[in-house]
């Protein structure tokens, strides 16, 4: 080979990788090519492609593209590169043969099914390298966006149908027009980076593998409404992403995106990472923005609205990562773009995240409108444990456990609204057929009691009071008046509760009481494990 | 405008509460918005926010001692008392529950000598739930210090705990030879 040719070998430095030793990894190939000058490999760190189920993947530049060794240890390293550097001159795709070789990235199956826009870039840059963000596409967005007035981003953002990815679904474009429209000398832009909901890290991964794009998204958000200033409020529970993303903050300064002559334009806009104190409640936008104001995250009353008086009373745009992060896309290619994908009032794509017990887990983008099963059944690979999937958790703990009898359901924000449900933030988290659902109600009650702000009384004391009376349904006592106590008290907390922590507990809750009822009634029957046994007369026969 | 711990020089010892205080004092700006982001430094540099550095940083904010108290106490990740200079966190959320955890808080808490969560006095480190790492695909998942691990079985949860811990670990209660085998076999 000549000298002048380096292949570089990307090893992934995102947090899933990590865990699973892809620092190590990466450590290995770094030894191995100090000792081997004149191979021509060389280490480079990407993001993570979000395969969680191929990591540590390690890829390697080649002719036709990238290769790809899944599942890598340290110890495959030094024999891996020996082989490589061997066959590199003299293949277009060395180490073909070898053990773990999955091929060719971008064609293997798992990726090649996916149709990504907002993760089109994670894992094939570095992603604290503004040029190689620059030579994907990075920035076009932006570019257009300064060409329009404030009008006019908004008009793109609402014509591409784009809504809040956090969960609640708010057409993004309408919560923009009140902010610009809004008469204030302060205007700021916040990025909900709380990502508290189990079974999600599209935030995490995202942040990790193309923080620019967020950047970006939000530097347009700030044209948008007349904005300078932004703060991303980001979990302590995430300690690499901070590290990370701290330095693609201080990339953005340096190469002239955040500044006060954003792109060498006149307006100014920078942001201020901020870091979570480990409460969940901080992921619902109005206790987010107590805390950055530095006081305890307690839920306030709307109205207002924050687009009127969010932080520090001026008005506010509060988008979730993966909105502002599409919003690059949506200003490159055009609103039209953007709309023609999805299906009914879902427009654009969403990164669904397959989580828990998963044989192939990691994050599948696609359009809105593909049923839940054809999901799991193309991309999940079966359950992690090899036994029968019972039962699906969508939209994290606030989101309903579904029988297979509903999984047949389009993913769509309606569509799951329809059954008593909700998509959320796109966690999907699997559970095979040794799972008890009453054990998961009573988890759903505690974990609503451990996070309650303490606001509402129907949140504060009633989840306390829903793990009291889930103990005495899973341990037999008083069937009847605990069913119906059980039901009051879900009314109470939907209805008496101000945010969605409180409104939504039940609805885990209830999921179980209708499609797992034997579940709850008994302290795991084993003979009680089929799907659908659920129906009031079931329970009226237990407790007559 | 940069955030003002992400400049942050040291130039005081850490643990010298009352020094590392007047530290970020002179380096925080005295408005309220700040006062999480210093809380954070104290907690990673002296360990947790004592009755006495609650008294300076209400008085250096300008807030009531009640506001401070209430914030640091909301928040899981203040502590008003110290619990240990390791910190061992299990995910006991859906997705990690999907896959095991509850088996491996009971080995932990075997391990330790008590439940996540309880403070163990004079012991050199702590365990409590978390929920959430946001490795949601790759659990049962575990946070030491600043680092995150993925697919943790019992025997990957007691070697861990010896590279974090030294080798003749895990703390006051040392575990039975019981402990272990039960642990490796579920």
């Amino acid at each position: 080979m000549s000298a002048a040719s380096v292949w570089r070998v990307h090893v992934p430095s995102d947090t899933a990788a990590a865990s699973v030793g892809a620092d190590e990894v990466a450590e290995a190939v770094a030894r191995w090519t100090a000792s081997h000058s004149g191979s021509g490999l060389a280490l480079h760190r990407n993001g993570s492609r979000g395969a969680a189920w191929l990591e540590p993947l390690l890829e390697i530049d080649t002719p036709k593209g990238r290769l790809g060794f899944a599942q890598l240890s340290s110890a495959d390293v030094p024999a891996l590169l020996d082989q490589l550097s061997v066959e590199l001159g003299r293949s277009d795709t060395p180490g073909l043969a070898h053990a773990r070789c999955i091929g060719l990235v971008d064609e293997h199956p798992w990726f090649r099914m996916q149709q990504r826009l907002m993760f089109a870039r994670a894992g094939r840059i570095d992603p604290l390298s503004i040029d190689e963000y620059r030579d994907t596409g990075g920035l076009a967005g932006l570019q257009r966006a300064l060409q329009f007035d404030q009008s006019g981003i908004v008009q793109e953002v609402i014509d591409s149908g784009l809504r809040g990815r956090g969960g609640a679904a708010f057409p993004t474009g309408i919560k923009w027009r009140t902010v610009q429209q809004a008469a204030a000398a302060s205007k700021y832009v916040v990025c909900n980076a709380d990502e508290g909901d189990s079974g999600t890290f599209a935030d995490r991964l995202l942040m990790e593998a193309d923080p620019f794009r967020l950047i970006e998204g939000m530097v347009i958000a700030g044209l948008a409404v007349g904005a300078q200033q932004g703060y991303v409020y980001l979990r302590s529970e995430y300690p690499r992403t901070i590290r990370t993303f701290d330095a693609a903050l201080q990339a953005a300064r340096n190469a002239g995106l955040l500044g006060p002559r954003v792109l060498d334009s006149p307006h100014a806009f920078d942001i201020e990472l901020r870091v979570g104190a480990g409460a969940y409640i901080c992921g619902e936008e109005t206790a987010l923005l107590e805390s950055l104001e530095g006081r305890r995250g307690q839920v306030r009353s709307k109205p207002p609205l924050p687009a009127i008086a969010g932080l520090f009373g001026c008005p506010t745009i509060i988008n979730n990562v993966l909105t502002l992060a599409a919003v690059p896309d949506v200003l490159a290619q055009g609103a039209a773009h953007y709309a023609g994908f999805g299906v009914d009032r879902s427009r654009g794509t969403m990164p669904f995240q397959l989580a828990g017990n998963v044989a192939q887990g990691g994050l599948v983008e696609l359009p809105f409108g593909i049923t839940l099963r054809e999901l799991i059944e193309t991309f999940a690979g079966g359950t992690r444990s090899g036994r029968a999937l019972r039962a699906v958790q969508v939209g994290g703990p606030l989101g309903a456990y579904l029988p297979s009898s509903q999984w047949d359901t389009p993913l769509g924000y309606e569509h799951f609204a329809g059954i008593g449900a909700m998509l959320g933030h796109g966690g999907i988290v699997l559970f095979d057929d040794t799972v008890n659902l009453g054990a998961m109600a009573q988890f759903a009650m505690e974990f609503c009691a451990i996070e309650s702000c303490g606001k509402c009384t129907p949140c504060r004391i009633g989840s306390t009071r829903g793990v009291e009376v889930i103990q005495k349904l899973r341990r037999g006592e008083n069937l009847r008046a605990n069913w119906d106590l059980l039901g009051e008290l879900c009314e109470t907390m939907e209805f008496g509760s101000l945010c969605a922590m409180g409104g939504l507990t039940p609805l885990p809750v209830r999921s179980i009481m209708t499609h797992f009822t034997a579940d709850l009634l008994a302290p795991s029957p084993a003979d009680s494990r089929a799907d659908a046994v659920a129906s009031p007369d079931l329970v009226a026969e237990e407790v007559a | 405008m940069t955030h003002p711990a992400s400049t942050f020089a040291s130039a005081v010892q850490d643990g010298d509460e009352l020094a590392v205080l007047h530290e970020l004092f002179a380096t925080f700006p005295s408005r309220a918005e700040y006062l999480l982001p210093l809380l954070h430094q104290v907690q990673a540099r002296v360990g947790f926010v004592s009755h006495a550095a609650t008294r300076a940083i209400a008085a250096h904010f300008n807030l009531s001692r009640a506001e401070v108290h209430g914030v640091v106490t909301f928040y899981h990740d203040f502590r008003d008392a110290p619990v240990g200079d390791t910190v061992v966190q299990l995910c006991m959320a859906e997705a990690c529950r999907a896959v095991g955890c509850v088996d491996l808080e009971a080995h932990l808490a075997a391990r330790r000598g008590a439940p996540l969560g309880e403070v163990i006095p004079k012991q050199r480190w702590h365990a409590e739930a978390t929920y959430c790492l946001g490795n949601c695909a790759l659990g049962p998942s575990l946070r030491i210090g600043e680092t995150v691990y993925g697919r943790v079985t019992p025997e990957r949860l007691d070697a861990l705990l010896a590279t974090h811990l030294g080798a003749n670990t895990p703390g006051a209660n040392a575990p039975s030879a019981d402990t272990r085998n039960g642990g490796s076999a579920s």
